[in-house]
């Protein structure tokens, strides 16, 4: 993947998905809101969520212990995986245990950091994406853009156009006189994947939560599909990240309140599903559970950092971030892409050693709304700034003059919304009176796929950096504005029942 | 070393060598706790308000579900109806003859261990349930006496769901501290709102993808 600089001039020069895309943050921060100002204690509850993830960070190591015992006592079999590799290998290995070509999958992040599809295609092993979005995702051969809505990119007629081209490739075909009408497009999903689920031998998944006292695995969702995949297969495995344990059942309360609410707007999601172990007669009679670090001890060690760890994946960060609105998911180059990939990336990985890790800490206007919807309270612009003074001290020496100037200038100019805000409108004024000087909308007549303006060069400390970067023209209005603008009085139709 | 080893050994060290960081300050008294809530609270005691109630009903309705409230004697009638031209119902094990309609002609599947190609051909469900939340319009099933394993309510397209008024608790903390409680705890639940649903297109929501498309309530006041 291109540095975050680079794939957000592609992003933003595609109309389509800004429309997609600012349709649909808006309409989920707006459900959100709804039901957040319903819970008359939510900033007690976010506090708690903090507290609970924190006391449970702190003693990590005894909460997985105990986490293994409940499960093994309740006879599923416990995994550890240092990275990864380990990790795709072991459901590889169950796979093949069982002799089977094909699993059917729950849609989870820690899956897809691991990029468990393409490993276990390796081993001639399909793995079916069931929710909704990540089956119109992979049968486009596509990535994911959002962590809850990962098809977010992609209107009704490109979903139709997909359906048809492609779901005869890998079983029952769309039917042929598809619509784009929604209830159409997800009748015919039901009949496709309905088959799979029927004949599926063993399902993949991950949790939301996992509670250390009595062994459950929690699974949030809407559709159905993680139902089908925990329930009807004989054997599940379950990729677990560490930090996804929480010391006690009673522990849910907390975040099955703040969990719905943030993500989908919902005062709770359709289905909640937990499992400990196996019931007799009930389910799959093989359950594995793979406990998963790959860069998470990393974080964990990190003082700053460590908040990182509390995240839920509500995606809430996502739907209220500036940047995250105008470029879209896949300028991240990430699976976790917005506010929380911009921490979590560099803090999994690590920084100094790949340029599009080092670039996400600066994917960011530190406007602070992502601090303020997370339901766990993670100061992600804290944590921002943090990993920018350690990705410029990683590049004491090797980094392109200027470059770190350039990325501290950025840092400098952002770091308190008021600055922000004088600074942006400033760049909606300087454009104006750049574009009144050179012509119009193009300042030195340089232009960006798409055809949006660009701008050569930034004055002051930018130069050097810009030198090599175009950077999109600022838009005459400043966002700012735009924001106050048209924020205020949009129309809110769409999105469904509040 | 063994990745457990290798895994736990990582997670020490990270926790040894990064000072622990002052605790997010609590900005407001905590949520109630389980002691409050079991203190206050008639719910947890068996013998919802008709307020509780009443919110149930417009929760889960809010979510387009069919909700219908009845008596006792009412309620094989209800369930009929609910179970409106069905051809076959599975009737899980412990379903209470006497709260079962069948609609005319529907003929009753016993759960025998029906595989999911068989439970596929079988046109509606009809189950008790353990505990209603009001706040949320949320049905969550334990899976146990009249509840059926967990793929009867999932395969289905149509389920009918029969909840007492006096399983209805307020709110999320009173429904986890009853299961925590009743030791339902390490069984496989679900927690129910409404019927399956997507937003995964233009964030249009359709009810109904993988699990049952109609989801009836019945409540028995
Ligand atoms: S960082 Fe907070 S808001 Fe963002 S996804 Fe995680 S929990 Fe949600």
């Amino acid at each position: 993947m291109p540095p975050f600089p680079q794939a957000a001039h592609t992003a933003l020069a595609d109309t389509q998905l800004r429309s997609n895309l600012r349709h649909a943050t808006h309409t989920i921060r707006d459900k959100r809101q709804r039901v957040v100002d319903e819970v008359d204690q939510w900033e007690a509850l976010r506090t708690k969520g903090a507290q609970v993830k924190d006391d449970m960070l702190a003693h990590l190591d005894e909460h997985l212990l105990t986490l293994e015992a409940s499960l093994t006592a309740r006879g599923a079999i416990v995994h550890w995986a240092r990275d990864a590799a380990e990790a795709c290998a072991i459901v590889a290995q169950v796979a093949t245990d069982h002799g089977v070509d094909e699993v059917v999958k729950v849609k989870s992040m820690a899956t897809q950091e691991i990029e468990l599809n393409e490993a276990l295609a390796a081993q001639g092993i399909a793995a079916w994406e069931t929710d909704l979005a990540e089956l119109i995702v992979q049968l486009g051969d596509d990535l994911p853009s959002h962590i809850l809505v990962p098809a977010i990119h992609r209107n009704r007629s490109e979903i139709r156009q997909i359906f048809l081209d492609h779901m005869a490739g890998s079983g029952r075909p769309a039917p042929a006189d598809l619509t784009d009408e929604p209830r159409e497009l997800a009748g015919a999903a039901r009949l496709h994947l309905r088959e799979k689920f029927l004949r599926a031998k063993v399902a993949v998944s991950g949790a939301n939560f996992a509670v250390a006292e009595t062994g459950t695995l929690v699974v949030v969702e809407s559709e159905g599909n993680g139902r089908m995949c925990l329930t009807l297969p004989e054997v599940l495995i379950s990729v677990v990240g560490i930090e996804k344990v929480l010391p006690r059942f009673a522990d849910l309360d907390t975040f099955l309140q703040l969990l719905p609410r943030s993500s989908t707007g919902e005062r709770m999601n359709p289905y909640t599903s937990m499992w400990s172990g196996i019931t007799p007669g009930d389910g799959p009679q093989e359950v594995h559970v793979v406990l998963l670090d790959n860069g998470r001890t990393n974080v964990l060690a990190d003082e700053v950092g460590r908040q990182a760890l509390r995240c839920i994946r509500c995606s809430a960060c996502l739907n209220v971030c500036p940047v995250y609105e105008r470029t879209g998911g896949h300028a991240y180059g990430s699976v976790y892409p917005g506010p929380i990939g911009a921490i979590l990336v560099p803090l999994l990985k690590g920084v100094g050693h790949d340029a599009q890790v080092d670039s996400l800490p600066y994917a960011s206007s530190l406007c602070g709304r992502c601090y303020e919807v997370c339901p766990v309270k993670i100061d992600i612009p804290e944590v921002l700034v943090h990993l920018r003074a350690e990705v410029v001290d990683a590049h004491r020496d090797g980094w392109p003059t200027g470059m770190d100037l350039a990325m501290r200038a950025t840092s400098v100019l952002f770091a308190d919304p008021g600055r922000m805000s004088l600074a942006v409108k400033a760049s909606g004024v300087a454009n104006r009176v750049v574009a009144g000087l050179t012509g119009l909308p193009g300042v030195h007549g340089r232009s960006l796929p798409g055809g949006r303006a660009a701008i050569g060069r930034l004055p002051g400390p930018g130069a050097a950096w810009s030198d090599a970067r175009d950077l999109p023209v600022p838009p005459r209005t400043s966002f700012r504005t735009w924001w106050t603008q048209t924020h205020g009085g949009r129309d809110e139709t769409a999105g469904g029942r509040s | 070393m063994t990745a457990r080893d290798d895994v736990l050994a990582r997670v020490r060290s990270a926790l040894h060598t990064a000072t622990p960081r002052p605790l997010v300050a609590p900005d407001q008294p905590a949520s109630r706790s389980p002691e409050t809530v079991s203190g206050t609270s008639d719910a947890t005691r068996g013998g919802a308000t008709s307020g509780l109630v009443d919110l149930f009903e417009e929760r889960v309705a809010d979510y387009r579900a069919v909700v219908v409230r009845c008596t006792e004697a009412e309620v094989a009638d209800a369930v009929r109806h609910g179970l409106a031209d069905s051809g076959t119902v599975v009737v899980p094990d412990g379903f209470p003859d006497d709260l079962l309609g069948l609609p005319t002609g529907a003929r009753r599947v016993t759960d025998d261990g029906l595989d999911a190609h068989a439970l596929d051909a079988v046109d509606a469900v009809v189950t008790l349930a353990t505990v209603g939340i009001a706040e949320t319009g949320t049905i969550i099933l334990d899976h146990g006496t009249g509840q059926g394993r967990r793929a009867l309510s999932l395969v289905p397209d149509r389920h009918v769901c029969v909840v007492r008024a006096d399983q209805v608790v307020a709110d999320v903390p009173e429904a986890v501290t009853l299961l925590d409680r009743s030791g339902a705890a390490t069984r496989p639940m679900t927690w129910i709102s409404g019927p399956s649903a997507t937003s995964d297109i233009e964030l249009d929501r359709v009810e109904g993808v993988h699990g049952p498309r109609t989801l009836h309530v019945v409540i028995v006041v």
